[in-house]
């Protein structure tokens, strides 16, 4: 085969191929199913041991769980007794009837019942708003934000502690329980650390020394120590040093405690997004003669809170999990009705436990979850530049 | 100097209220005058509250005796003798016990997570990332409370033990574990082990120094296994093997000798390295994705093998990524190990600020106490990362 002067044997022969040939397909084994399976599962000797060992560990565990959920799991009964292995003479898995019937009280505590619309409106005015503001397509999003940070906690305050003036009974927080508690304190944490994180993070960037020294000190402070400590200062420190008539209720208290707590974790994330933001913007805008307040809300806040937004959905997340603490100070949340429920007499059997806590596990997958898959989608749309 | 250049009128001063000066300063001092007088209100009602409620304040309550049992105790302690004093230690023990085990089995497990996200094996990378993707969005109190009551409290009571291999016994008390109790001539054997490791420090320093002159490579690992395994080994036949297990045994009420690990121990244990090695776990990923591929590509067209460029090459450099934000979560497990208090582990936050302040009724002394520990372990922590900081971006230029 002339190889070595292919442009004189072509300019030689009188016949020269003047299109290419098509190029044949890939090798059967590089291609489709098979080939696919031998790179990733099967390329190595250890990666075929890794893969068979993943193989039995799923093969054991994923019918278990099945078998527990579903297969093995007691649909009806009014009591423990439908959940007892011994009085049913079978293996027992999941003892749904025992999440249905317990179902209101993990939802609403016991919030009474003839008011429990009005947590139902709550649900749904918060839901309302959430879509509102994280929907980046929603019409008048600044109107949402006025929505979410100003109406809603008024309304919402107005109408779950009930105001007799509008016919509302009042309801004590005491009653207060379940999701209803969970959601009431993670979102008192998500709107209070929000607008507290932005004053402490301008505060540890402030150029005067005292506000400077004061935002550190506060900062660091709160996120050396464990939310739990923070919680027992603010339910039993915190109504020592208050006027005994202005003691604030167990509820409040705790909630001041994570507002708190998560105002400090958002002061850090809120002052990356600062550090972020180049010097000439500042120039820029002093340039044209911002004074302080104008060049933070109009030139760098909106700029540093678009890049955070990822940061600040993840703190949330961080947040929504730790409202599982207000357990510990006594605050009948998710965590406690199910903790309360699962010990309860009438239903307790070895598996009432687990049912309880597969419950609580998805509520907090479902929400975190979603969060993270909210986070993750923004930070492609700030990777992307976003629409203009 | 231009001397001919016509004189400029001084600019008009500023009113004082719109220097920015004279400004910050004020602020300043109304800021500090709003505390001061919140500082002032607060500890007027303190006392008044305090007063009222006939509640001691001051410290002298740490040399008062405690007078409550504590179910694990590293130090000696006993109730009717032991002051509250003890007591804190006793909890920070605890505390600092939790913490090591953990840290320890969430750095085995979130290294092993970590890396598996990233294995060209589909399966494994798939399974990590559905650990790391579940356990990071369950609240740890919830994990907690499974581990505690979902999984060891069902275990079944003593009269049916489960004996594992190796003499271990499970049941709802806890685990009970094998004991060691080691006879005469043990130092010796002590002694052999540490001679071992001199000589295999030793050993290192000359192989590498002969390479960097010579540019030959000794294969130290055989000797380096004989010095530090066998020589003790040796030792250890030499003297008569005098060791002995101790194990647990089952009576009809109780088990005795071995070494009994409380429920509340192993849940906290299993619970927060299983939590927290999903974060580490993320942690290293991050580290090594951040090492690019041309540096290993590069190691491997200088010929180096697989196992080298990791070790010489990517782990150093992913390392210095790793390092800061693994201490965090070091710390972030020692803070979190006060969730113990949710299922009665005694740790400092349960005897302190849940034993102690129950019976003394002095929260801002016992909590203040309890949240100087943290903050202090976290200091140290953060001055240990600092110079370690230091130290690497030293390596680096």
């Amino acid at each position: 085969m002339p190889t070595t002067e292919p442009n004189r044997a072509a300019s030689e022969t009188a016949f020269v191929r003047g299109v290419a040939i098509a190029p044949r397909p890939p090798p059967a084994e590089m291609t489709g199913l098979l080939a696919w399976l031998r790179i990733n599962l099967f390329s190595t000797p250890f990666n075929i041991l890794l893969t068979a060992l993943i193989v039995l560990l799923l093969a054991w565990a994923i019918p278990e769980i099945v078998k527990f959920l579903v297969i093995d799991a007691v649909w009806s009964g009014s009591d423990r007794e439908a959940c007892l292995a011994y009085v049913q003479h079978r293996e027992i898995g999941a003892c749904w009837p025992f999440v249905s019937e317990r179902l209101p009280y993990f939802i609403y505590g016991s919030y009474p019942i003839p008011e429990r619309w009005r947590v139902d409106v709550f649900f749904l005015m918060l839901a309302g708003g959430i879509v509102w503001l994280l929907w980046p397509r929603a019409p008048r999003r600044d109107l949402g934000a006025i929505y979410f940070f100003i109406v809603l906690p008024a309304v919402s305050f107005v109408l779950l502690t009930g105001w007799s003036a509008v016919g509302l009974e009042p309801v004590d927080t005491v009653l207060w329980g379940g999701v209803l508690v969970t959601i009431v304190v993670a979102s008192v944490g998500i709107v209070l650390s929000l607008p507290l994180g932005i004053i402490l993070a301008l505060g540890r960037r402030s150029r005067m020394p005292i506000v400077r020294l004061l935002s550190v000190m506060f900062i660091e402070f709160v996120r050396g120590v464990p939310l739990i400590t923070v919680l027992f200062m603010a339910s039993v420190m915190l109504p020592l040093f208050v006027p005994e008539q202005y003691s604030p209720d167990k509820l409040v208290r705790a909630l001041i405690g994570i507002a708190i707590f998560a105002s400090a974790y958002m002061a850090e994330v809120v002052r990356a997004g600062l550090q972020a933001i180049p010097r000439g913007q500042y120039e820029g805008a002093m340039a044209i003669g911002l004074g302080y307040g104008q060049t933070m809300r109009l030139v760098v806040l909106p700029q540093a809170l678009a890049v955070t937004i990822p940061n600040i959905v993840n703190t949330y997340i961080g947040l929504f999990k730790d409202t599982t603490l207000v357990f510990i100070v006594g605050i009948f949340d998710l965590l406690r009705t199910i903790e309360v429920a699962r010990i309860d007499p009438k239903w307790a059997t070895p598996v009432t436990s687990t049912t309880g806590y597969v419950v609580a596990a998805i509520f907090y997958l479902i929400f975190c979850y979603g969060m993270s898959r909210y986070a993750r989608a923004m930070e492609a749309r700030l990777a992307k530049g976003g629409p203009r | 100097m231009p001397s001919d250049l016509p004189a400029q009128p001084r600019p008009a001063r500023v009113a004082f209220y719109n220097d920015p000066k004279a400004r910050s300063i004020a602020y300043q001092i109304a800021l500090c005058a709003v505390i001061a007088f919140l500082v002032y209100g607060a500890a007027r009602s303190a006392i008044d509250n305090l007063a009222r409620a006939q509640i001691a304040s001051g410290f002298a309550f740490w040399n008062h005796t405690a007078g409550f049992d504590i179910s694990q105790t590293l130090i000696e302690y006993s109730p009717r003798a032991s002051t509250y004093g003890r007591a804190f230690w006793v909890g920070l023990l605890n505390t600092l016990l939790v913490a090591g085990i953990g840290i320890v089995f969430a750095t085995i497990i979130g290294f092993a997570v970590g890396i598996s996200r990233l294995s060209s094996n589909w399966l494994l990378a798939k399974v990590a990332g559905g650990y790391v993707e579940t356990i990071r969005n369950l609240p740890l109190l919830l994990q907690l409370l499974f581990w505690y009551n979902a999984v060891l409290k069902t275990l079944p009571d003593i009269r049916e033990s489960i004996t594992a291999p190796g003499g271990v016994i499970l049941n709802n008390r806890g685990f009970f574990v094998p004991v060691p109790r080691f006879g005469d001539g043990i130092g010796f054997v002590v002694l052999a082990f540490a001679v071992g490791i001199a000589g295999a420090i030793a050993l290192r320093l000359w192989a590498r120094r002969r390479q960097e002159r010579t540019g030959q490579r000794a294969s130290i690992l055989p000797v380096t296994l004989l010095m530090v395994g066998g020589l003790p080994l040796a030792v250890f036949a030499a003297v008569g093997w005098p060791v002995s297990f101790e194990f647990p045994q089952i009576g009809r009420f109780n088990i005795a000798g071995g070494i009994e690990i409380l429920p509340e121990l192993a849940a906290l244990v299993f619970g927060l390295s299983i939590y927290t090695a999903a974060f580490i776990a993320e942690v290293v990923r991050a580290g090594i994705l951040a090492v690019s591929r041309g540096q290993t590509e590069a190691a491997y067209s200088l010929g180096f093998r697989a196992a080298p460029t990791l070790r010489l090459v990517v782990v150093p450099q992913a390392m210095r990524v790793i390092v800061p934000p693994l201490t965090s979560q070091y710390l972030n497990l020692t803070k979190n190990s006060s969730l113990a208090v949710a299922i009665g582990y005694p740790d400092l936050v349960q005897i302190f600020t849940g034993t102690v302040l129950n019976q003394t009724g002095q929260a801002v002394e016992v909590v203040a106490i309890t949240m100087l520990v943290y903050l202090i372990i976290s200091l140290i922590t953060s001055l240990i990362m600092n110079i370690y900081n230091r130290h690497v971006a030293l390596v680096e230029r």
